[in-house]
C-alpha cells in the first residue's frame, strides 16, 4: 500500500506545515469557545488544556508556513487547509468528545510516525506526541464514560459518533511534505476506534467515510458552513486594525 | 500559650459530639485562642468555634465562586484575541482561573461543606462572588485592564491571606498568589503594548481603564466603618488589614504604573499627600457597588445564567459518568475486596 513518496521540496513542507496547523488551530479554536461551558470543572481544566497544547502545535507548525498571525488572521476560509473534522461545532458534549476522539487517534497515530522519521516535521512531532497521548486518553475515558454510563449518555454518544463519521475518511488523504503516506495509518485508525467503541458498548458507524462531494474537501478549501462563521468571530479584531501588533 | 497537652486534646477532638460539655468547649476555645495568638495555624481536625468555621466557609466558597465566575469575563474574548499569542496567554489564564476554584473548593471541604452544595448556593443566589465580575468586556484592552487592575487588586488582597490562621485556606493562597502575579503582569503588558500602539490601541487601553478603575476600588469591600464581618475576621487572623488599608496600598501602587503605562486614572481629586505620605483619592460611588451586590449590575443576570445553564446543561454527563463508575466499582468489586 506505501506509495513511494516523492522527494519533499521546501514548498511542499509549507504545504504539511499548513495543513497541520490549520487542523490544529482550528480544533483549538473550537475547544477555546467551551471555556466557562463545561458540564463539571474539572473539564474547563481539561479542555483547556488540551486547546492550549494544539494552540503550541499550531503556531510552531504555522510558523513553519510563514507568519503565524498573517496565516491565522489574514486568510479567507478557501485558503484554510484544515480537514473539515475538526471545524465542526462543539455540539453537546458528546459531539466534542466523538470529534476529539477520532482526531487525537489520528493524530497520535501521525505523530508517532512523523517522530520516528527524518522529515523537518520529526522534531516538533516528537514533542506533541506526548500531548496527542494524552488527548487520546481523555476522549476514550469519556467515550467510556458516556457510552457505557447512562442511557441518554449512550444514546447521545452513539449518535454523535454517527453524525461525525463521514467526516473521517479526509484524514487519510495524501499530503505532499510528509515522509509517509496517511493511508498506512487508516487500519490502525479503525482498530483503535473500533475497538475503543466496542468497549463503550458502541456499534462501529456505518454510514460512508466521506461524503459524495467532499471527499478530501478541507484540504483543497472547501469547508463546512459554519467555518465561515468561526473565522467571522476569529479574524474580525485583528482585521479591524490593519498592521496593528497586540 | 496553652501547653502542648491540652493543644494535642483540642487537636484530637473536632467540635462535633461535644455539645453541653462547657468545661471542655472552654478548654478549646482557650487553645484555638492560643494558637491565633501564636500565629500557629489551625487545621482541618482542629477544634474551632462554629462560628470561625462558617466565616470561613462563607469566605472561601466566595473566594472559588469568584474564580470560576470570573472565567466569564475574560473567556468572553478568547475567540477574539487578535494574535495568537495572546489567544494562548489568555487561555491560559483562564484555565488557571478554573483551577484556583478547584483548589478553593477543596480548602472549603476540609470545612465539612460540600461543593455540590456550594455550587448549589451559587446558583441560587444563597452565595455570592466578587462583584467585579458583575461588570462587562466591551474591548480586548478590558483583557488587559481586568488583568492589571482587577488581578493586581486580588493580589492586595490575598497576599496577607498566605499568612491566613487557617492552614488549608493559607496554602492554597501561596499557589494563587503566583499564579494571579504572574497574570497581572500579562495584562500590564498587554495594555502597555495598546498604550504604545496605534491612536486605536491607546484610546482602548485608556477607555478600559476609566471603566475598571472605580470597580476595582471597590473590590476591596465597604469602607471600614461599614465593615460587618471585619472586627471579628481580623481578631481571628482571617484577615490581616482593613479594606481601606489594603484599597489605600492599591492605590499608591497603580498610580506610578499608570504614569509608565502612559495611562491616566479617571480621577480628578487623585494627588500625592506629602503630610501622609500617600495618595488621595476621590469618593467611590457605594450606590453603585451596593446596587451591583444585590444583583443589579450590568452583567448579574447573565453571569449565573451562564454558569446555571452550563451546569444543569452537563447534568447528564455528570450522570453518565457516576453511572460509569457505578457499574465498573460493582464488577471490579471482588478483586478490591
Amino acid at each position: 500500500m506505501t506509495r513511494e513518496a516523492p522527494a519533499p521540496t521546501a514548498a511542499h513542507t509549507a504545504d504539511a506545515a499548513l495543513a497541520l496547523g490549520d487542523d490544529a488551530l482550528v480544533l483549538s479554536h473550537r475547544l477555546g469557545e467551551l471555556m466557562g461551558h463545561a458540564p463539571v470543572l474539572e473539564e474547563e481544566v481539561a479542555l483547556a488544556n488540551i486547546a492550549l497544547d494544539l494552540l503550541g502545535q499550531a503556531r510552531i507548525l504555522l510558523s513553519m508556513a510563514g507568519d503565524e498571525d498573517e496565516l491565522a488572521y489574514l486568510r479567507e476560509e478557501r485558503a484554510f487547509r484544515n480537514v473539515q473534522l475538526v471545524e465542526q461545532p462543539n455540539g453537546d458534549f458528546a459531539h466534542t468528545i466523538a470529534r476529539q476522539l477520532y482526531f487525537s487517534t489520528y493524530q497520535h497515530l501521525l505523530y508517532d510516525r512523523l517522530a520516528a522519521g527524518r522529515s523537518p516535521f520529526a522534531g516538533l512531532a516528537a514533542k506533541a506526541v506526548k500531548e496527542v497521548a494524552y488527548h487520546r486518553d481523555h476522549a476514550e475515558q469519556w467515550t467510556l464514560r458516556l457510552g457505557d454510563g447512562t442511557e441518554t449518555g449512550h444514546e447521545r454518544m452513539g449518535r454523535a459518533c454517527t453524525a461525525l463519521w463521514r467526516f473521517t475518511g479526509e484524514l487519510f488523504r495524501p499530503l505532499d511534505g510528509l515522509d509517509l503516506d496517511p493511508a498506512d495509518l487508516e487500519p490502525a485508525w479503525l482498530e483503535s476506534v473500533g475497538d475503543i467503541l466496542g468497549r463503550a458498548g458502541l456499534a462501529v458507524p456505518d454510514g460512508p467515510r466521506t461524503g459524495a462531494w467532499t471527499a478530501g474537501a478541507g484540504r483543497e478549501g472547501l469547508h463546512t458552513e459554519p467555518f465561515g462563521w468561526m473565522l467571522a468571530e476569529m479574524q474580525h479584531l485583528h482585521r479591524s486594525h490593519p498592521g496593528a501588533t497586540w | 500559650m496553652a501547653t502542648a497537652a491540652a493543644h494535642q486534646t483540642a487537636r484530637t477532638h473536632g467540635s462535633a459530639g461535644q455539645e453541653g460539655d462547657i468545661d471542655a468547649d472552654d478548654t478549646y476555645q482557650r487553645v484555638f485562642d492560643a494558637t491565633v495568638a501564636a500565629d500557629e495555624r489551625i487545621e482541618p481536625r482542629d477544634w474551632m468555634p462554629d462560628a470561625y468555621r462558617a466565616t470561613l466557609v462563607r469566605q472561601i466558597a466566595q473566594h472559588a465562586h469568584s474564580e470560576i465566575i470570573g472565567m466569564q469575563p475574560e473567556a468572553n474574548w478568547i475567540t477574539r484575541a487578535p494574535s495568537l499569542r495572546r489567544k494562548a496567554i489568555l487561555m491560559a489564564k483562564v484555565q488557571d482561573e478554573a483551577g484556583h476554584g478547584l483548589y478553593l473548593y477543596s480548602a472549603a471541604e476540609t470545612l465539612g461543606a460540600s461543593r455540590e452544595d456550594l455550587l448549589d448556593k451559587l446558583h441560587t443566589g444563597r452565595q455570592k462572588y466578587s462583584s467585579i465580575f458583575n461588570y462587562p468586556t466591551l474591548t480586548w484592552a478590558d483583557v488587559g485592564a481586568i488583568g492589571w487592575l482587577v488581578d493586581g487588586a486580588a493580589i492586595t488582597n490575598q497576599v496577607p491571606l498566605c499568612r491566613c490562621s487557617y492552614g488549608p485556606y493559607a496554602r492554597a493562597m501561596v499557589r494563587v498568589c503566583k499564579e494571579e502575579s504572574f497574570h497581572q503582569r500579562q495584562g500590564y503588558e498587554l495594555l502597555l503594548a495598546l498604550s504604545r500602539g496605534t491612536t486605536e490601541q491607546h484610546a482602548m487601553a485608556q477607555d478600559a481603564v476609566d471603566r475598571w478603575w472605580w470597580p476595582s476600588l471597590m473590590m476591596f469591600g465597604p469602607p471600614d466603618d461599614e465593615s460587618a464581618h471585619s472586627a471579628q475576621s481580623m481578631a481571628w487572623k482571617i484577615k490581616r488589614h482593613s479594606n481601606d488599608e489594603l484599597r489605600r496600598r492599591f492605590v499608591d501602587i497603580c498610580v506610578p504604573q499608570a504614569e509608565s503605562l502612559g495611562l491616566t486614572l479617571p480621577d480628578p481629586d487623585l494627588k500625592w499627600n506629602e503630610e501622609r505620605g500617600h495618595y488621595d483619592f476621590g469618593p467611590i460611588d457605594w450606590t453603585e457597588f451596593k446596587e451591583v451586590l444585590k444583583g443589579n449590575g450590568p452583567c448579574n443576570e447573565q453571569r449565573i445564567t451562564q454558569r446555571k445553564a452550563a451546569h444543569d446543561e452537563g447534568a447528564w454527563v455528570r450522570e453518565s459518568a457516576a453511572a460509569y463508575a457505578a457499574k465498573h466499582s460493582t464488577r471490579t468489586g471482588v478483586e478490591q475486596a
